[in-house]
């Protein structure tokens, strides 16, 4: 290298520690490299952890393993961990077709037990491949691993590939819950199918029993070094050993606040606001003749439903405390609930963006999810806004949550375990109320639109999201406003 | 309005905090033999309940017990046979307990902490009677250790320097110290969990390595139990400062996302001088998202991760104005912020109320690491400051955050060590005191 390229390489060094440059789409300021490939020291996205983690459920049979595997799944994937389940059982019913009976299960059915071990092995290996090829973070291995040696299979495997382990083991002995969960998840099960109710439940305890015989809890003692969470009897009482890092934390915080009483969660946004009618985002206007409208049918929709101990959440702003107003009781004012801030595009409509930030218009269309406004927030901010409001929704019964349209997609997203892509694009209208009722391993939705005429506030994504299109094909989506 | 509060929400508290904690108020008790950590527990405990805005006091029944019986003589005191000593420790536990009264019903407090060590149930019994004659959910927190290296550098620690051996040599504290362990071990019954299962507590075993959780009734309680598991006791030492002087410090203007000075530069290569002297094992470095804590982490040559949640606080429609021109437009507004800093939200922006709660997972994360540097604004390191030294409402929003200075917070004893290090490149004062005259009149 002659002395000329030396001295030219060295301030570019120089230059490049103090010349940022802000991401077009996430607005995060990064060094300016001339060489794109070289790393990135600084990371924008929170560090949950460094190495893939795999969650290891251990419990008998109707113990809530896969209800626990599928929940918290979907709740690391919405807090932006990559998160995926990997069932057992499914191996083992794409292994052998017809299931027959318990007996298959039972400890002493040789064969059968060569065909359950080899689907546990090609579950690792799929675990392996997602750890690999998918970038995934985190894997929750969904069986029994009811013994140490298969316990041990998996922390070799686990060791091998310098994955960390954290165990989550369900006991329950309460027999009611056991039939409760029998009757909710097992009994539609695809092993089921062509049985009718008493012979299944019949069926199921036997099986149930082969499990018994070889069941060896995590032990106080002998597993003092491993990293877990024991849950006793849905929740009244939890053991945690030797957690890691923050993710495992996180998970252990989670899975101390779920419930499985029965309750439901009603979403709606405010009533129709004044800056609604006239197609305007952000802002903190008064609510509309028909909003006010809307707020009072809001109280007689509630009224007929009866819940008991209702709680009603309300964002800081006018419009959705206004539409609490209405219903005569108590509420609570959530700041985390405000809606998404639109930054310099505050009160604009669409027009005036296109018109003023044509290629902000376009990069938000490229990527909804991670776009942040210029001063604002992306939708992926507003997520972990709402993490605590999740939390606290997980710990309650009966919530109505009366919010903001990006806000309850975001809420929506992780009850109906909606992808990054697919949130922003929730419909979301004014002067419906959707109610979410936990059913099985998901949430049952009814939406009730409460008859009271509303704009439309919904742009879908347009055709052309280049940054060089022409002004219509931008605003081809924009809904219809005064 | 000052806190841009809409007024018409009956329930909740004036100075709205969004989410209501508790609808009764809660008594927390402590469980374990001496040198388990328990006033650490319960000082951290209250510490971290009042930042985040849930008042809460600590009782400690040896405080009493000192008050009461004013010189101690040895551990023969606390003999199980010794029927006055037992006497004086009952009385001083209902004197406590009175004033626990006193505070939940008119004191304005939410949480109370009653620390003593709780051993029998049948004190415990007594507890819970109290707690249920005056409306209070009891929470037990149980600390069970068996490591003597643990317990031996509990009473170097805080022990040694306690009124009770202020006379005493260290080889004599230590071994009168440990038979008064000997006369509590006897009758020590632990919460059980068949005995205990209706209580609500957690049992935390050998400093953080294993816990017990049983029936927690409410938010309060989980979000106890989660700062409890997350807190250790590793040394360590935590770095707070703020980004290089920037552009706009330098025309007085608060807010805005501008880069460093020429000055500010300067202080960020003294910054990574400064950090490799301190030769720190595996530390993290933290910024916020703005342009110029970036610019200063940069220069460190290490990995950094960026925390939208230290951005500064949002100054709304007084962003990028200098204060003269605050006053200028919006002198009523500027009288407000002046009346009571910290639940004054700017239109538009936020309070230093709202910063704290948004700054509560860096609290929490910063609890569960070590060695942190932490660059970050100056509203924002008020708050952080405030948390880590113990800091009212009131004093917080005037704490003082001298651009191009590092503060080096060390865990020592009950509390934390700070050591103020200038890094000697000259930056403007950004910090503006509380005015005489806060009148909107004025």
């Amino acid at each position: 290298m002659s002395a000329n390229t030396r001295t030219q390489t060295a301030t570019a060094m120089s230059h490049s520690q103090s010349h940022l440059t802000q991401t077009r789409l996430e607005k995060t300021w990064v060094p300016w490299v001339p060489n794109r490939l070289s790393k990135r020291r600084g990371s924008s996205v929170p560090q949950f952890t460094n190495s893939p983690t795999m969650i290891v459920m251990v419990g008998l049979p109707a113990r809530g393993k896969t209800y626990i595997s599928k929940k918290l799944t979907r709740y690391l994937n919405w807090i932006g961990v990559t998160t995926k389940v990997f069932n057992v059982g499914q191996y083992r019913r794409d292994a052998t077709r017809a299931y027959n009976s318990f007996e298959f299960f039972k400890p002493d059915n040789a064969e059968a037990m060569k065909i359950r071990k080899a689907c546990a092995i090609a579950a690792l290996k799929d675990v392996w491949e997602y750890f690999t090829s998918e970038q995934g973070q985190v894997v929750v291995f969904d069986a029994t691993n009811t013994t140490p040696q298969r316990r041990e299979l998996i922390l070799s495997f686990a060791k091998e590939n310098s994955y960390k382990v954290f165990f989550v083991e369900s006991i329950c002995d309460d027999p009611e819950i056991i039939a409760e969960n029998i009757k909710q998840v097992k009994l539609s099960s695809p092993d089921y199918i062509d049985c009718d109710k008493d012979e299944a439940v019949a069926d199921f305890l036997k099986r149930i029993e082969c499990y018994k015989l070889t069941y060896v809890a995590l032990d106080d003692n002998k597993d003092r070094n491993l990293s877990y969470i024991k849950i006793f009897n849905v929740g009244s009482r939890y053991l945690v050993n030797h957690v890691q890092d923050h993710i495992q934390s996180r998970i252990v915080y989670y899975l101390m606040n779920i419930h499985v009483t029965p309750r439901s969660i009603y979403l709606c946004r405010h009533g129709e606001s004044e800056l609604n009618l006239v197609g305007r985002i952000g802002g903190d206007s008064g609510l509309s003749a028909r909003g006010a409208k809307f707020a009072s049918a809001l109280q007689t929709y509630v009224r007929k439903q009866s819940i008991s101990e209702l709680k009603v959440w309300t964002s800081h702003m006018k419009r959705t405390i206004q539409t609490a107003e209405a219903l005569g009781v108590a509420y609570e004012q959530w700041k985390a609930l405000n809606e998404i801030d639109a930054g310099v595009c505050e009160e604009m409509s669409y027009e005036e963006i296109q018109e003023n930030y044509p290629e902000e218009f376009a990069l938000r269309d490229q990527d909804k999810y991670r776009y942040r406004y210029p001063k604002g927030e992306s939708y992926e901010d507003l997520v972990q806004r709402l993490e605590p409001v999740i939390m606290e929704l997980e710990r309650q019964e009966n919530v109505l949550v009366i919010c903001h349209q990006a806000v309850m997609r975001c809420l929506l997203a992780y009850f109906l375990d909606k992808s990054a892509v697919e949130l922003p694009y929730l419909k979301c209208p004014l002067h419906t109320v959707l109610k979410l009722t936990p059913v099985a391993y998901g949430c049952k939705v009814e939406s009730v639109f409460l008859n009271i005429e509303a704009v439309n506030t919904h742009r879908d994504k347009p055709e052309n999201v280049d940054v060089d299109r022409e002004p219509e094909e931008a605003l081809e989506t924009v809904p219809a406003h005064i | 309005m000052s806190d841009r509060a809409w007024p018409d929400n009956p329930p909740c508290p004036p100075s709205s905090v969004a989410v209501c904690m508790t609808n009764c108020p809660t008594l927390i008790v402590t469980v374990g033999l001496p040198a388990r950590g328990k006033t650490y527990i319960s000082k951290k405990l209250t510490r971290y309940l009042n930042w985040i805005g849930v008042p809460t006091r600590e009782f400690n029944v040896g405080q009493y017990r000192r008050e009461c019986v004013k010189i101690y003589k040895s551990f023969e005191f606390f003999r199980p046979d010794n029927e006055e000593g037992l006497e004086i420790r009952r009385q001083c536990a209902s004197a406590a307990l009175n004033d626990v009264r006193q505070y939940l019903a008119e004191g304005g407090g939410q949480v109370a902490v009653f620390d003593a060590t709780n051993t029998t149930r049948e004190r415990r019994e007594t507890i819970i009677e109290f707690a249920e004659q005056n409306g209070l959910k009891v929470f037990f927190v149980e600390s069970v250790c068996e490591d003597p290296d643990v317990i031996q550098e509990n009473i170097v620690q805080v022990k040694l320097g306690s009124p009770d051996y202020t006379n005493c040599n260290t080889e004599e504290a230590v071994e009168d110290f440990m038979k008064r362990i000997k006369c509590y071990e006897n009758s020590y019954q632990t919460l059980d969990e068949v005995l205990d299962r209706e209580l609500s507590y957690i049992k935390i075993m050998d400093v953080g390595q294993r816990y017990l959780v049983n029936r927690v009734l409410d938010h309060i309680q989980s979000r106890i139990v989660y700062y409890l598991m997350n807190i250790h006791i590793t040394p360590r030492s935590i770095y707070l400062c703020r980004h290089g002087e920037s552009e706009l410090n330098v025309k007085g203007r608060i807010g805005g996302d501008s880069g460093l000075t020429a000055r500010g530069k300067e202080f960020a290569k003294k910054l990574a001088h400064f950090i490799r002297a301190q030769g720190i094992s595996r530390l993290k470095v933290w910024t916020s998202q703005m342009k110029r804590t970036i610019q200063t982490a940069e220069a460190l040559s290490v990995p950094y991760e960026q925390w939208k949640v230290l951005n500064e606080i949002d100054a709304g429609v007084c962003e990028e104005m200098m204060y003269e021109e605050i006053q200028d437009h919006y002198p009523l507004e500027f009288a407000l912020r002046d009346q009571d800093k910290y639940r004054y939200r700017y239109p538009k922006g936020e309070s230093y109320e709202d910063l704290v709660q948004r700054l509560e997972p860096v609290i929490m994360e910063l609890e569960r690491q070590e060695n942190v540097l932490v660059i970050c604004h100056q509203a924002v390191m008020r708050c952080l400051l405030a948390y880590f030294l113990d800091k009212t409402a009131e004093e917080l929003p005037y704490l003082k955050c001298p651009l191009h200075t590092v503060l080096k917070l060390t865990p020592v004893a009950y509390g934390c060590k700070v050591e103020s290090i200038g890094l000697n490149v000259d930056a403007v004062n950004t910090h503006r005191e509380k005015p005489e005259v806060r009148t909107t009149t004025r």
